[in-house]
């Protein structure tokens, strides 16, 4: 397999861009992002998209994404792995350099969801979910969720005050993030006080509904060096899955997606979860977060809230997580996360970063995943 | 969601008489039915009926629902280990929501879910109520 690198990232800002359809946001992100590359031409398109489909009747997305970037005639396809679409596709792309097929590509993360009722989009993002066994009994993914963080406070012993000590942190870092969604402080009582959705889950432990696009260009090396001249370098990738249901899991709080897609991705690098500078992981619930930092061993099973606590993971700390915000705050346009993600760290590792920085970050992660933990990607890169 | 006939019937096994599987080679028992084995990779599983009796091990009270569960709201979503060990996630009905407790006993009943369309085509489901 070949070298690919990173060469020129963009995004827009989270938000809810009801003056924006799918073309004005990719557009928006790809001219930020073939800037930032000095010119870099995809010759094809991967796109991580997760609802357009179910809220748009939208297929094909790809020629209408192709289509907005000014490169009709180039071919691609849209990967979908429900709120881990993103990252799936950033494999698959990868994977188109490092196979020799292509020397440039773009992954674009895109979605759009504030356009609906709140029903319509729990709809929508339900279907990540198993729809024979779970969905047709009204099971929401909040609601799937909220399953995993009551069992986890019982078997763990955390305390609903104790989980609500991350989403504070998000909202800090969230307040200098350019791109952010929600840049406002909040305090660990606005989090116990927000609207309960689906007990023992509150509003403020769950991401925000916004619209985002991002995008990342990639290269084989003798291209990279051509355009940039601080290009990263893609040094592991991982993908893992687990069972579509929560009833079959062996075990609900040890996601077995997780553990493979970072076995993979750590393999692959050369490195160990304890290498890892700085890293973006996927936190759409409070419980997600502690399910992720776990999975990778940045903690020891059932303790990464007492970490949390201790105050660990913040940024000067190894690894600094989320400095972005997270999908908390920095926001999760479900299926174009994955790619805000490694947008993110390649600009931590660049030093670039508009927001909290790590200090001088040479490895870094994006772990990104659907449905319940049920498809994870790890992406590494190295400076 | 939108069902069909031909969907009712096929999914009749799990959803209307809580059928698991039974892996031939390693033995274990799951729910939902699968045709391969998620523990051993066997590809070979058989159809067993599941205990009917079980205990609360997580709940949530969904106040946020999808379409069409306005009406229903709060709905009760729990995840149940039957007596034989099989965990199974499916909706508490005839509770009061902020009564169900860790360890709560439990018994699957049939229930209409909801009735679509013009032709009126039932859905029915399994659903769980507390042993008095
Ligand atoms: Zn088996």
């Amino acid at each position: 397999m070949r070298k690919v690198y990173v060469v020129g990232v963009g995004m827009t800002k989270i938000d809810r861009h009801y003056d924006k359809g799918f073309a004005e946001l990719v557009h928006e992100a790809f001219v930020k992002a073939y800037e930032d590359s000095r010119g870099a031409e995809p010759e094809a398109v991967v796109v991580g998209n997760m609802l357009s489909s179910s809220l748009y009747q939208q297929d094909s997305l790809t020629a209408l994404v192709a289509d907005a970037m000014g490169l009709r005639g180039r071919g691609g396809f849209k990967v979908e792995a429900a709120c881990g679409s993103g990252g799936y596709a950033f494999v698959a792309g990868y994977s188109l350099v490092a196979s020799g097929l292509y020397d440039v590509i773009a992954v674009v993360g895109v979605e759009k969801m504030s356009d609906y009722p709140t029903a319509r989009v729990t709809s929508a993002l339900a279907q990540a979910a198993d729809a024979e066994h779970e969905v047709i009994y009204g099971a929401s993914f909040p609601g799937l969720n909220a399953l995993a963080m009551r069992l986890y406070m019982k078997i763990y012993r955390a305390s609903r005050e104790d989980l609500a000590l991350w989403p504070v942190r998000m909202h800090e870092y969230a307040y200098y993030n350019p791109y952010a969604q929600l840049r406002n402080r909040i305090t660990v009582e606005d989090v116990l006080k927000s609207t309960t959705i689906a007990d023992p889950i509150k509003l403020m432990d769950s991401a925000p509904v916004g619209d985002g696009a991002a995008v990342v260009i990639l290269a084989s090396e003798d291209m990279a060096k051509k355009f940039n001249d601080t290009p990263i370098q893609i040094a592991g990738v991982g993908l893992g899955s687990d069972a579509l249901d929560l009833s079959s899991r062996d075990d609900l709080l040890k996601p077995l997606s997780i553990v493979k897609a970072s076995e993979k991705a750590y393999r692959m690098a050369k490195v160990e979860s304890k290498d890892i500078d700085v890293a973006e992981i996927h936190d759409a619930f409070t419980i997600t977060a502690l399910l992720c930092i776990e999975g990778l061993r940045f903690a020891e099973w059932g303790t990464s809230w007492k970490m949390i606590k201790e105050g660990r993971f913040t940024k000067d700390d190894k690894p600094a997580l989320n400095l972005s915000g997270g999908l908390k705050a920095r926001g999760h346009p479900v299926g174009a996360t994955g790619v805000y993600q490694v947008a993110e760290i390649a600009m931590q590792l660049r030093g670039d970063f508009p927001g909290v920085k790590a200090s001088s970050p040479s490895i870094g992660l994006a772990l990104n995943t659907g449905g319940v933990a049920t498809l994870t990607s790890v992406v590494i890169l190295k400076r | 969601m939108i069902m069909s006939p031909a969907r009712v019937w096929r999914e009749r096994g799990s959803r209307l008489r809580l059928e698991g599987s039974r892996c031939k080679k390693c033995g274990k028992m799951f729910y939902p039915p699968k045709p391969s084995c998620p523990y051993c990779s066997s590809l070979e599983t058989e159809r067993i009926e599941l205990p009917r009796k079980g205990k609360v091990i997580s709940w949530t009270i969904e106040y946020t629902v999808p379409e069409g569960y306005r009406a229903e709201a709060p709905l009760v979503i729990a995840l149940i280990e039957l007596d034989n060990g099989v965990k199974v996630l499916s909706a508490l009905t005839d509770v009061e929501p902020d009564k169900v407790y860790d360890g709560m006993e439990v018994e699957a009943v049939l229930r209409i879910l909801w009735v679509e369309g013009a032709e009126g085509l039932i859905v029915y489901g399994i659903k769980f109520v507390p042993i008095q």
